[in-house]
């Protein structure tokens, strides 16, 4: 399972952009890497939840994880962010590295490194006490941005990168929580892109939305695709199928397969990923 | 047979239980819980209802003037209530200004920052402080708090602000400010102990989202927590003030005991809780029982007031809030 970057593939992932829709990467490992995971493990007290686990997450790419409940794909996520950092007695070995830079390190801030990768959640969680405006620049704000102009700019800009703009800019003033469930999801990813991260990580962000509101989550998080590098993790196989470029198939804190989508969909080198993508258990 | 023929007869009357269950436990722990809930809204009516009664004839005596005027004089049966509404709200006030910040503060840090073996005793700790007796506290305050505070706090906040007449004249000692600092004392645990519940239920959910915006702990205690939590803190503050209020013996013990309305906190003052303490006892004549039943009667109405007031304050920020929600 050395799926490390290794060699420029014949292809870059901006010829691919440009050819349009962008077909599924020959290469078996990812082009430009925006995450580089070393060795990564991460036990929670005595229990080790992710055990280690290398793998290269691809640029303006879309990497989703798969894996029964419990198998340590949403902990994993939260490391790319040092989001597990929050939960108590945790502790963590191996290395991230994000466009080369150690996130690790002890020299670097928790916080810088959630300003340059950005997070969506399970449920939405936009501040109840902000407007919708309030809630999109909340993140420019805690950057000590103070320019009016600067912000108005920036959120419409975000809203209509979450494709959220032309459902709420007369709306702007009311609380972030008036909206409906689809629609605050939104603007939770509109918060996220307003700080222009480098990653967005979604960690099951259509698992409390109806499938209408779902599809227009997944067609979005094609559309960031060209800007952003995306990594998800995701209950609903049929989602990662149609989402993502680069599937990573977790299971007991180990990862078992992970290559391009359509190979671990169509073509699974290991027995297991097999069962559990033809339902066979998970 | 015999044991066929019990066991059919239980089938019999189990089926005939199930087809027509009866309501009467149902109904009878209905009755029994009204009867409870209805017993505690009685209680206040009858205390209130006795305190009337109680003082009906200063009432009729002195109508209005009991709460606008400030003599206090037994002998000549004079009686205004003013510098005890005063030294109350003041105290009262004073303490909330102490222990507001303080408990809310301590309360952040047990939810939002301390390490996890520090928070269980610390929380423990505090809420011992509640468990220690008001006369205990009232002690201290005399032969500890005092004497400290003449010594050292309140000459250097006469040096600072004594140019304010809140803190010129001269210090004795027992004054309005010991007074409120010991009532702050008294009111921070439940502050404290309240407002920490309170941040612990905000939804883990909200401080990820901050913390995933790259905040650091106080943005996200600022922009996540307290923000989210603010109505409920609220919450915690009027119960402190309920508290405030009706504290008694270690003020009494602290505050000088002195009705004067005097701007300077340095001054002695006197609360509605404690004259009537101190008083009871030596109350010979009608009249003066009357106006101590009617002191009853004001503070009675007062924390009765405040804490409408709050319910009210609380009201419009949920409806505000609710109205905000509609779609």
């Amino acid at each position: 399972m050395d799926h490390l970057v290794m060699e420029t593939p014949e292809r870059t992932v901006m010829e691919r952009m440009e050819q349009g829709t962008a077909p599924p990467p020959e290469a078996e490992t990812p082009a430009a890497c925006t995450f580089e995971v070393k060795n990564l493990s991460i036990w929670y007290g005595e229990k080790r939840a992710i055990d280690n686990v290398t793998l290269g997450v691809a640029s303006n790419a879309v990497t989703a994880i798969i894996g029964p409940s419990g198998c340590g794909k949403s902990t994993f996520l939260r490391a790319l962010n040092r989001m597990h950092e929050l939960t108590p007695r945790t502790r963590m070995e191996g290395t991230v590295l994000l466009n080369g830079d150690d996130l690790y390190s002890s020299t670097t801030d928790p916080a810088i490194v959630r300003r340059r990768v950005g997070m969506i959640f399970q449920k939405s969680n936009p501040f109840p006490t902000m407007t919708i405006g309030e809630n999109v620049v909340i993140g420019l704000r805690l950057n000590g941005v103070r320019n009016q102009k600067f912000l108005n700019e920036r959120l419409e800009k975000s809203l209509r990168m979450a494709a959220l703009w032309d459902e709420v800019k007369d709306d702007l003033h009311k609380p972030g929580t008036s909206l409906s469930g689809g629609q605050q999801q939104r603007l939770c990813i509109a918060r996220a892109l307003a700080v222009e991260p480098e990653v967005i990580l979604m960690d099951e962000p259509c698992s409390a939305l109806d499938p209408i509101a779902t599809a227009k989550i997944e067609e979005l998080i094609h559309e960031l695709k060209a800007k952003y590098t995306i990594v998800t993790v995701t209950h609903n196989m049929q989602q990662a199928g149609r989402i993502s470029d680069y599937t990573a198939f977790m299971y007991l804190g180990r990862l078992i397969e992970f290559g391009p989508t359509t190979k671990i969909f169509t073509n699974p080198t290991e027995k297991q990923t097999e069962d559990y993508i033809t339902g066979r258990f998970g | 047979m015999a044991v066929a023929a019990s066991i059919a007869g239980e089938e019999r009357s189990v089926q005939a239980r199930m087809a027509s269950p009866s309501r009467f436990g149902d109904k009878a722990f209905e009755w029994l819980t009204l009867a409870m809930a209805l017993a505690v809204v009685v209680l206040i009516i009858l205390i209130g209802w006795q305190l009337w009664i109680g003082s009906s004839v200063a009432i009729k005596k002195f109508g209005f003037h009991f709460l606008v005027t400030s003599t206090w004089d037994p002998v000549a049966e004079q009686f205004g209530a003013l510098p005890f509404i005063y030294g109350t709200l003041v105290s009262s006030l004073i303490a909330l200004l102490i222990a507001v910040p303080l408990g809310i503060a301590t309360a952040a840090y047990l939810t939002e920052l301390a390490p996890l073996w520090i928070r269980q005793p610390l929380t423990s700790l505090i809420e011992m402080l509640a468990a220690i007796p008001s006369v205990i506290l009232g002690l201290w305050g005399i032969f500890v708090m005092i004497p400290w505070l003449r010594d050292y706090p309140f000459p250097w906040l006469k040096r600072l602000f004594g140019w304010t007449p809140f803190f010129s004249g001269p210090i004795y000692g027992p004054c309005m400010l010991a007074g409120g600092i010991i009532i702050a004392v008294m009111i921070l645990p439940i502050i404290t102990s309240v407002s920490r519940e309170i941040l612990r239920s905000v939804p883990d959910l909200q401080r990820e989202a901050a913390y995933g915006l790259g905040a650091t702990r106080w943005e996200a205690t600022r922009i996540a927590v307290l923000s989210y939590a603010k109505k409920g803190l609220f919450g915690a503050v009027i119960l402190g003030l309920g508290r405030a209020l009706g504290e008694t013996m270690a003020v009494t013990m602290v505050i000088g005991n002195t009705p004067q309305i005097a701007a300077s906190l340095f001054k002695p003052g006197y609360t509605l809780a404690s004259v009537l303490a101190n008083e009871f006892t030596e109350a010979t004549t009608d009249m003066y029982l009357q106006a101590l039943f009617e002191i009853g009667l004001v503070l009675f109405g007062i924390t009765i007031l405040v804490n409408l007031l709050a319910q009210l304050l609380l009201r419009t920020i949920a409806t505000t809030s609710a109205t905000r929600a509609v779609q």
